[in-house]
Order: C-alpha cells, then structure tokens, then sequence
C-alpha cells in the first residue's frame, strides 16, 4: 500500500495504533455500552440498574463519540 | 449538471439573481459566499435548538420553578438526577414505556415485514393496497388519537361492535381506553395501524435491493421457498429491517401526542409512559429543574440510540 499516514512513513497497514484501539471494536464497545445503557433503563427488575443506567448510557456515548475519530 | 437547455445550474442562479444582489455578492471569495449562505440556517440552529438544549441542562442543576419566576434559582448540583433515578414511579413509568415500546415494535415489525413481502410478490392491483395501507401513515397523530378515541367508544364505537362480531361478547361489555388492563393494548393498536405502513415501506426498499440473480442461482441449486426465504431474503433485508426497529424505537420512546389524546396517561398511572410524566412534572406540579433533568435524561437515551441509528444506516449505505 502506497498511501501513508499524515507525517508518518509508516503505511496504513503497518500503522503504529494499536490494533484493540482501532474504530470498528472501540465503536462496537461503545454501542454495547450505550445499548446496556437502555436497557437498565427499560427494565423492571432492579431499581440498582435502572439507577446506574443514565451514566453508563452517557460513558457509551462519550466512548462513541470519541472512537469514531479513531483510524480504522 | 448540464440541463437540456445548456445552461447548468449555477448558470442558471446566476441569471435569475437580481443585479443589485449580484453587484454586492461580486468579489467575494466563494468561501465568504458560502458563509453568507449558511450564517442565517446556524443562528436559526443555535436559537432554536442549541440554545434551549445548553437552558435545559443548565436548568437540571437548579431548583427553577418556571410559576416562581421572581424566586431565588439555587444551584442543587446532581440533586434533579439523583432523585429521578432514584425514584420507583418515575422508573415505573420506564418500565410502561419499555412495554409500549417492545410491542409496537414487535407487532409493527412481524405486519410490516409481512406486508412488505406480499406486496413485493407484485400480484393484480399491489399499486392500489400499496396506497392504501400507506394511508394512516400520512396522517396527523392528533387526527387519529381523536378520531380512534370515537372509535373506542363503547356505545358508538366502531372497534367494539366489530370486536363483538368477531367474539360475540356484548358491544358494550369492555372499554379499551378506561380500563387497566385494555388500555395499554388500546394504544398499541393505534400506534401500530398507523406505523406498520412506514417499517412496511423500509422493508419492502430492502426487498426491492435483492438482485435476481441471486434468487435464480438457489433456483438453478433447487433451493426451496422456505430455504430461499431463510437463506437470502431475510438476511439481506435485515439491515433495512434494523433500520425501521431503531427509528420506531426512537419515535416510540418518546411518544407523547397519541398517548396524551387516547388516555392522557390514564386510567391511573397504567398507559403513563415517560413524556407524559415529564409534561406532568414540567407543568402539572411545575418542577422546571427537575423536569429538564428528566428530559435530559430522555435525551442522553435518544440521542445514544440515535448513534447507534446512524451506524446502521451507514452499513446499510455501504451494501
């Protein structure tokens, strides 16, 4: 691959971000996050969860919205 | 975009622009045009939209009552959203949400995914029901929340004479909208009748995108309908199957209009789903700051599942 990344010699493929960091599982991380979110906030079994599940929603959303700008 | 007249588009502006406009917009930079273009739109945005939303947060942190406007405003901190999630009515109310919204999905999912797939069947007249099945959809919820209100109506009601038919209970032996446990179902039929048309609609564009081809190959390797139907139909319109779960989930959670006509939260707190508390906290019992920490709250969810909306629609652009 001849493109390289901004300022950088390395080539896209053999870019230094870790693997684990890239967009697609950080985001997919994220949308679990925001989806577990909802659901305690949906579900009637435990007040604890419903509790706890605006600011897991929000890290979701905070994650997502910081990831996103990740490399892929 | 050249036009059949020859002119392209931005030709054309040009010439319908008036002189004195043009003289002035000569000789600015196409960057500077483009902000005198957008400027109007972002003040309108941040007037209408950013701004009430920075009020609103801000509020959540205070004690604001908007029928005390001359009382002191006192900074409570995370006081509004501690005892909002705190609260067993306000998470009752959640949990009457959640049911509303699981089975108008669910029911809008099954008929308009069914619906989709008959009318893709292309039989004698499908322009025709297409029509008319779209027709609720096009509607105004205030139109149908009243109009279904007659409806439900014991004595007069049509849906109780045609559910007497069908059964052979007495017309007037139920009440879906005063009673605890046809309430609920009375909305969700609503809700349903007039939404189905619309998840139909976004099934039926991930039928339509399926290319022939793939169904002649399983025919030439004698797949059967069912087989062809599990193996190719199905996944390949479940992005598009994804898409109308997640906006009719958004679109449902936050329903307030139909609900407000149908019941108005009623009979008790059985149909209150969670806008309806926050109108009754906003404006009933005029608790500013905590409703706007209840609608914050409501937000956060939406605008969560509105990302995770705009990462299914890009999936399904990229097929």
């Amino acid at each position: 691959m001849s493109r390289m990344i901004q300022g950088h010699s390395l080539p896209i493929g053999r870019s230094r971000w870790p693997r684990l960091l890239r967009r697609g599982p950080m985001e997919s991380l994220a949308t679990a996050l925001i989806v577990a979110g909802v659901l305690m906030l949906l579900q009637p079994f435990a007040l604890v969860l419903y509790t706890y599940s605006f600011v897991t929603t929000l890290i979701g959303i905070v994650m997502f919205t910081i990831v996103s700008k990740f490399p892929d | 975009m050249t036009e059949q007249t020859g002119l392209s588009l931005i030709d054309r502006a040009a010439l319908v622009t008036p002189p004195s406009l043009a003289r002035r917009v000569h000789g600015l930079s196409e960057r500077a045009i483009a902000w005198v273009f957008i400027t109007p739109t972002m003040l309108l945005l941040l007037a209408i939209n950013i701004f009430p939303l920075i009020w609103t947060i801000w509020l959540s942190f205070t004690n604001y009552r908007a029928n005390r406007p001359n009382a002191p405003v006192l900074n409570v901190g995370l006081s509004n959203y501690q005892s909002i999630l705190t609260d067993p009515d306000v998470w009752a109310a959640m949990t009457v949400t959640a049911r509303f919204v699981f089975w108008t999905m669910l029911i809008q999912t099954v008929l308009g995914f069914t619906l989709a797939w008959l009318i893709d069947k292309k039989f004698r007249g499908h322009g025709l029901w297409t029509t008319l099945i779209l027709l609720p959809m096009m509607l105004s919820p205030a139109v149908v929340g009243n109009f279904w209100t007659f409806l439900y109506q014991p004595q007069i009601g049509l849906f109780n004479y045609v559910v007497a038919a069908m059964t052979g209970v007495p017309p007037s032996s139920f009440q879906m909208l005063a009673q605890v446990p046809l309430a609920p179902w009375a909305i969700v039929i609503v809700d349903s009748w007039m939404w189905t048309p619309y998840v139909m609609l976004i099934c039926l564009a991930g039928l339509r995108s399926i290319p022939d081809y793939i169904y002649e190959a399983a025919e030439v390797d004698r797949a059967s309908p069912w087989r062809q139907f599990w193996s190719i139909t199905l996944p390949m319109a479940l992005p598009f199957i994804m898409l109308a779960v997640l906006f009719r989930g958004i679109e449902n959670f936050k329903m307030f209009d139909m609900v407000n006509l149908l019941t108005g939260g009623g009979p008790g707190s059985t149909t209150e789903v969670a806008s309806i508390t926050l109108k009754r906290e906003a404006f009933e019992k005029w608790r500013t700051g905590y409703s706007s920490a209840f609608a914050i709250i409501l937000f956060v969810t939406v605008f969560g599942l509105a990302n995770i909306y705009v990462k299914a629609l890009n999936r399904v652009k990229s097929r």
